[in-house]
Formats: C-alpha cells, sequence, structure tokens
C-alpha cells in the first residue's frame, strides 16, 4: 500500500512565466495552525499561482475556484482529489466511487446517494435528531448550576454526531471509535507525504479492515442509509460490488466534517456575543449560522483535480495531467465576493459559499450536515443565555480540515439553574 | 444576473423527415446544468405549453443542449411550432433537466428505440460504448428517411440494427432478446404499442433488467406563465410583485426573507421552501414526478408560479 505522493519522475515544463510563483507550504503546521495569511497571499498573488515546493498551480479566488469546481469535463476527479495523481500513482486504498470518480461513472453511485441523503428522505429523521439533540444538551446542563464549562469539541460537536450519524447509517454499536481516526487519517491522505500521515500509517490496515467490515449488508442495520444503498443494488440501481464501496464513502465523508463543522459554529458563537443573540432571537436562524461557519471556517479547506487538457484559467494555461489545488477556504473569504469575509456574522446571506464545493461533486451529505448543525444549536438555544470561551483553542491539525483538538466553553444557562420544565419543541425545526 | 429560465435556439437543422435538431444555449453562453442520458428538459414555447424533450447531445460540452422534435401526424401544438416558427436567436423557457431513465451500471445493455424514442438512447450508447459494455441497438421506424441520426450511429457498425418497418416489418424483438442474460439491462423508448411488446417479450425476467420510457406526445401540466404574479411571504406577510427577469428567491430576498440557497440552478436541493398556496412550475432536477403534483414545495432558485398568487412559508 503506497500511501502518498512523490515527486513525478520526469521534471515537469517550465510552468508559463505568467503564473506568479508563491513559496508557501500549505500543509505545514506553521500553516495549519493559521492558514489566513498564506490565503491571502494566494488570493493577492494571481488568479492562478504556481507553488513550487509541490510543483502544483493553485486557485485561491472564488471566481476560478468555482469555475474550477463546476468544470468536471475538463478538471476530473478520477486521477484523485489529493496531491498524489491516480494516473502514475498507486492510490492508499481503492478509490471512492463518488468523490474520486468522473461521469459516467459517477452518476448512478450519486442518484442513489442524492436521493437517500435528500432533503425529503431526511424528514424521517428531523423529529428523532431534535429530540436526540435536546436529550444530549440535557445530559450536560441538567442540574450542573448556573455556569457550565465544557470541552465544545468532545461535549457537543463529536457527541452529537457520533450519537446521530452512525445509527443513521446503521452500524453496530461497537468499534465506533475508528470513525474518527479512520476519517483524520483519510482527510490527512489527500495532502503530502507528511508526518500527519505517517502519524497515521501504522493503523490504516486495522482502520481500513474495520471500516470495510461495516459495509457489508448483514453488518447493517435493515433501515438506515446503508440499507437503503444495498436495497438500491437489489433494484439494479447501483451493482452489489458498488454497495458496501458506498456505503463506505457515508463513514469517511460523513463524520469528522461535521463535527468540525459543528466546532466552527461553537467557535462562531462562542466569540461572537451578538450572534448569540441573534440565533436566541430568531433560532430558525440555526440552519444558516451553520452554513454562515462553513463558509467561515471551512472545515474542508481543500481539495484538487487534475487538468485533462490545457486548461485556460485565469488569464494562464494549466497544462494536460497537472494537478490544480482549489482553496475552498481561500474563496470563502475572498473580499472579491464577500463583504467583510472575516466576520461570522449571522446577518450574512452565506449562500453560494463552496465550504461544501459546488457542481457535481457538491457535498451529497450537506443536508445531513445542516440537519445535525440545526438540531444542536436549536437545542443549545433553548437553554444558553450566554456561550463564551472558557480558554484558547486549541487547532488540530490536518492536511485537508480546519480542525479543533479542543474547545473550552463556558455556557451561562438561561433563567434559573435545573432543566427548563414544560418547554414544549414547538416552532419550526429548520428545514 | 443572467436569467436561469431561458435558452436561446443556436442551431436548427433537420435531422430525418419530419425530426429537427434543435441546438440550445444559455443567452448569456454560460455553462448549462449537467445531465446524464435519460435526461429530459421541460422547454416552455409560445404557446405557453411544456414538453418534454430528451436529450440527445454531448454531455461534455457543457454550453450547448440537443433535443429532436418530431412534427406530429395531427399537425397542431408544440410539435408544429417547433417546425413551422421557432428560429435561430428565438428563446424558450426551460426547466430541468430530469431524468427518470437513467443507465444503470451494467456489463451488458439491449437498447431497443422505436422512431423519435432513439433520443434518449442516443447518448446511452455513446456511453456505453465509453465505458466498454457489450451492447446492441434495434432501432425501427416507419422508413428510413424518418429515422433521425442514423448516420451519426453508423459508426458503431454491426452493434446498430437499423430496420424500418417499409422494408422489414414490425421490429424482431423475440430474436433480438433471445441473448439477454441476468446480466443484460434492456432500454426501451418508444410509442406504447412498442413498449407493450417489449414488456411481454420480456416478462418472464426479474423487472428491474427492463427499463423503459414511453415517448409522450401530450402537452404536460398546467400552461406557465410569462405575466408578472404576486408572491407573498407568510411569515412576514410581505408581498412583491415578480416579472420574468426576477427569480422566486431573488424577489423573496428582496422582501426581506432570509433563503439559504446554493447552486441556483434546481440541482443542489439547498433552497427547498414549502407552499402554502397557489401552483407552482417546477423548474428544478430534483423532484419526482408525485411529488411536484402534490405542489406542497419548489426550489425558488429556479421555480416559478401557475397562479397570480404564490404563498410560499418564508
Ligand atoms: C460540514 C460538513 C461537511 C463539509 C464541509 C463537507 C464538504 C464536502 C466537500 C467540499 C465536498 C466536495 C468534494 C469535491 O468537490 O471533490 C464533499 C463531497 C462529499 N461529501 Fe461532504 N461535507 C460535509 C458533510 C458530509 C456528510 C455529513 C456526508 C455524508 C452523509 C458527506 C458525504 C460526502 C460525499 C459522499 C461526497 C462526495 C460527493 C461526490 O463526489 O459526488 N459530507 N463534501
Ligand atoms: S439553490 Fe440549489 S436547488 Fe435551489
Amino acid at each position: 500500500m503506497t500511501a502518498t505522493t512523490t515527486p513525478p519522475a520526469t521534471p515537469p515544463a517550465t510552468p508559463p512565466a505568467t503564473v506568479p510563483a508563491l513559496d508557501v507550504d500549505p500543509f505545514s503546521h506553521e500553516t495549519l495552525e493559521d492558514p489566513l495569511p498564506m490565503q491571502e497571499a494566494l488570493r493577492e498573488a494571481g488568479p492562478v499561482v504556481h507553488l513550487p515546493r509541490y510543483d502544483l498551480f493553485a486557485v485561491a479566488r472564488y471566481a476560478e475556484v468555482r469555475a474550477a469546481l463546476v468544470d468536471w469535463q475538463r478538471f476530473p476527479s478520477s486521477a484523485g482529489v489529493g496531491m498524489s495523481n491516480f494516473r502514475h500513482e498507486e492510490p492508499w486504498r481503492p478509490p471512492s466511487l463518488l468523490l474520486e470518480a468522473d461521469p459516467p461513472h459517477h452518476d448512478a453511485p450519486r442518484a442513489v446517494l442524492s436521493a437517500i441523503l435528500g432533503p425529503r428522505a431526511l424528514r424521517r429523521l428531523t423529529d428523532r435528531w431534535f429530540a436526540d439533540a435536546e436529550d444530549l444538551v440535557a445530559g450536560l446542563l441538567d442540574g450542573a448550576g448556573a455556569t457550565v464549562e465544557l470541552d465544545g469539541m468532545t461535549a457537543l460537536a463529536e457527541a452529537f454526531p457520533l450519537r446521530v450519524f452512525p445509527d443513521a447509517v446503521g452500524l453496530p454499536p461497537e468499534g465506533r471509535e475508528h470513525l474518527l481516526p479512520y476519517g483524520d487519517h483519510a482527510f490527512n491522505a489527500f495532502g503530502p507525504s507528511n508526518d500527519l500521515v505517517a502519524k497515521g500509517a501504522p493503523r490504516v490496515g486495522e482502520l481500513s479492515a474495520w471500516v470495510a467490515s461495516q459495509c457489508a449488508r448483514e453488518v447493517l442495520t435493515d433501515d438506515g442509509f446503508g440499507a437503503a444503498i444495498w436495497a438500491a443494488s437489489d433494484r439494479g440501481d447501483i451493482t452489489p460490488a458498488q454497495a458496501p464501496l458506498i456505503v463506505r464513502s457515508l463513514l469517511t465523508a460523513g463524520v469528522d466534517t461535521t463535527v468540525h463543522g459543528l466546532g466552527a459554529v461553537l467557535h462562531g458563537l462562542a466569540t461572537h456575543p451578538e450572534a448569540w443573540a441573534t440565533l436566541r432571537a430568531r433560532p430558525e436562524r440555526a440552519r444558516v449560522a451553520f452554513d454562515e461557519a462553513v463558509r467561515w471556517q471551512s472545515p474542508v479547506q481543500t481539495f484538487f483535480r487534475t487538468a485533462d487538457v490545457d486548461v485556460p484559467i485565469g488569464g494562464t494555461v494549466v497544462p494536460a495531467d497537472r494537478k490544480i489545488l482549489m482553496f475552498l477556504g481561500a474563496a470563502n473569504r475572498d473580499p472579491r465576493h464577500w463583504a467583510d469575509p472575516d466576520r461570522f456574522d449571522l446577518d450574512r446571506d452565506p449562500s453560494g459559499h463552496v465550504g461544501y464545493g459546488m457542481g457535481l461533486h457538491q457535498c451529497v451529505g450537506q443536508h445531513v450536515a445542516r440537519l445535525e448543525g440545526a438540531a444542536l444549536l436549536t437545542a443549545l438555544a433553548r437553554r444558553v443565555e450566554r456561550l463564551e470561551p472558557a480558554a484558547a483553542p486549541v487547532r488540530h491539525h490536518n492536511n485537508t480540515m480546519r480542525a479543533f483538538a479542543s474547545l473550552p466553553l463556558r455556557l451561562h444557562l438561561d433563567g434559573v439553574t435545573g432543566p427548563s420544565p414544560g418547554r414544549g419543541r414547538g416552532g419550526r425545526r429548520g428545514r | 444576473m443572467e436569467s436561469v429560465d431561458r435558452l436561446v435556439v443556436q442551431e436548427k437543422t433537420g435531422a430525418a423527415e419530419g425530426v429537427v435538431a434543435l441546438t440550445l444555449a444559455r443567452p448569456g453562453g454560460g455553462r448549462l446544468p449537467d445531465w446524464a442520458p435519460g435526461a429530459h428538459v421541460d422547454l416552455t414555447l409560445a404557446s405557453g405549453a411544456t414538453r418534454q424533450y430528451s436529450l440527445c447531445g454531448d454531455r461534455w460540452d457543457a454550453h450547448r443542449y440537443r433535443v429532436a422534435v418530431l412534427r406530429e401526424l395531427d399537425g397542431r401544438g408544440g410539435s408544429a411550432f417547433v417546425h413551422d416558427e421557432l428560429a435561430v436567436g428565438d428563446t424558450v423557457g426551460f426547466g430541468g433537466p430530469r431524468n427518470h431513465f437513467a443507465l444503470v451500471p451494467s456489463t451488458r445493455y439491449l437498447f431497443v428505440a422505436g422512431g423519435i424514442g432513439i433520443t434518449p438512447l442516443l447518448p446511452m450508447v455513446h456511453q456505453a460504448d465509453l465505458v466498454g459494455a457489450d451492447w446492441a441497438l434495434l432501432y425501427g421506424g416507419r422508413s428510413r428517411a424518418t429515422m433521425a441520426f442514423a448516420d451519426e450511429l453508423a459508426r458503431h457498425g454491426d452493434r446498430v440494427t437499423v430496420h424500418p418497418q417499409d422494408e422489414g416489418g414490425l421490429l424482431p424483438l423475440a430474436s433480438f432478446l433471445a441473448g439477454a442474460g441476468d446480466d443484460t439491462v434492456v432500454y426501451c423508448c418508444g410509442p406504447a404499442p412498442l413498449l407493450a411488446a417489449i414488456e411481454d417479450a420480456t416478462a418472464h425476467r426479474p423487472p428491474h433488467l427492463l427499463r423503459t420510457e414511453r415517448f409522450v406526445a401530450a402537452e404536460l401540466g398546467a400552461p406557465v406563465r410569462d405575466e408578472p404574479f404576486v408572491l407573498e411571504l407568510a411569515r412576514t406577510g410581505a408581498t412583491v410583485t415578480v416579472g420574468p427577469e426576477l427569480s422566486v428567491l431573488e424577489a423573496a430576498r428582496r422582501a426581506g426573507a432570509t433563503a439559504l440557497s446554493s447552486c441556483e440552478q434546481g440541482t443542489c436541493g439547498t433552497c427547498e421552501t414549502p407552499v402554502l398556496a397557489g401552483v407552482p412550475d417546477h423548474r428544478d432536477s430534483i423532484l419526482a414526478d408525485h411529488e411536484r403534483a402534490a405542489g406542497d414545495c419548489l426550489f425558488p432558485c429556479v421555480s416559478r408560479s401557475c397562479t397570480d398568487r404564490l404563498v410560499l412559508d418564508l
């Protein structure tokens, strides 16, 4: 199993002179701790930038990132959406049938998952997830006094997805602790073969084997997303050989992403008291608040594409077979597109952000993510009057994700201590 | 912003006797929504009626759609309009694309087309060829001269059998399907009698191995309007007039609503909004027919109103 990337054997053609070069390392610990200065430098250097350190092309402005994302014809995904070029290097695992596939192979798996994870299909989960969120919050706050200090990551951002999502997929209870480390490694593996990839390497075999074993029909409950994927293979909409790999997509892409999405929104709300006040006054904005956090922090920071032909973009040409790195996080803070982009602002309309990507591969789980976000924020807003950082957050470094290791929070509870009795779960639940 | 619900006719050419092919594009030349073989678009012609046409062009060309239109025998309605009046440079209303006839993965396919039913199958055979599947096409029509795209199919050699009725009689379905094993998916599009015949001929096989689409000549749904309508936002009571230049989403925002959106082309599902009163004019790629008919939600980034007043839960 080869995990990663080595420089191409033949020296690449020199990039066109019109492309500015910037000697930055998007995957260094310094950048991962705070990518914003590098993102700004990339945006200001030009519409397309060459990164000599990895001999890569990069786009960081909104217009070019969006254009590259939607152009599956010229920027396909089947050569990998990480730094490694599958046309020349062996992937570390069998490629995803969604993320790392192009039409026509991408069509059937995508159609099946879109239906299973679409807003109308999720309606049956809405009430349960809102109740689960209230239950989780009650468990943390009931009888705890007027203020509660907790780690927003472990107590909320990890706890909630781990409580609802594996059940929704239909996983058995045992072994779920493998989900986060597997996802963490998978998202590291999109980057260069640095120490972060090395750190995960010893457990890759064990974790991959566990994940693969969870995708089998007989392991999954008969009422979850997993069973629905297998049912699609019974109908012939996908093949039985595809079904387990499509289940795997949910396990790889569906946990860490929402964990750090929830971390992002909790961090935003804790550091912006006016945003918390807005959410309290208008809890129906929870869904928009979550998307604003996905824009502002961009839990998935980057993805790559590979030029299929010489592709003109941003006044230059990305030569065929070369990798291009799309900075979703930088695009989501491009002042050419957003007013006051560094501000987490609940009065902003974050529509059109590229935090879930855009186009054919746009996150098929985005409605799941928003539902988790809306459920948890609604439950918190019901009981917490004020939210503030209890200490500085600690970042978790990952080659693809903008993540937190811990998020110490202090929650000031509503009114008197104890549970708030008689508060019906009325009102709209976000969609 | 470029109007998302109209396309301009870029080319109009004869594809066979009684069939014209239209090339359609965004008025400003932008990318069109992605599609896959089996998809159709809803086109609204000058009469205000909406007709469905299968896409039969090249999905690797993101800027153009191709559809083929048969002049129907009674010579009325939309098809006569397309043949006799619609000209290069004209625009038509547009919704979709939608796909109820997707090509499922398989190593073997048999395709059966009757007449204009070749249109959804044309991109399917190209795709089956591309992925290296084993496939064959049986293509029937009244006479050779009426059969569109036979020339484009010629390059596939003996995988394609063109079978005009005036030369060879009815389609030899039984012999064509004789070799179909459990690994073979049969696709058929054409008039109702052909579909009935193929259902009979494959009745002994698992039902999911037959996928059909009826070529519908009927005009569908409520007539679409070009006149402005009134949009009412139920949560605030605000009203706003929506003219053809404005999307419902944009109008709702101008009236003060918070409405999250993403793709703004009716594909991602982010902007789904409950409809409280009025009849939506659906233009999205998402809803199935029965969900459209229910009329209880719409995607305001592309969809509009058939009625004078549309009330949304915003
Ligand atoms: C806040 C949470 C999330 C974020 C920020 C996020 C981000 C993304 C992004 C940026 C892409 C596009 C990849 C590309 O263009 O190459 C993507 C694709 C994908 N996501 Fe998510 N995601 C989230 C949650 C989820 C969830 C909850 C699931 C599963 C239920 C999921 C499953 C997938 C899958 C399967 C794809 C591949 C889709 C395709 O290639 O067609 N994601 N996601
Ligand atoms: S914004 Fe994507 S469907 Fe309306």
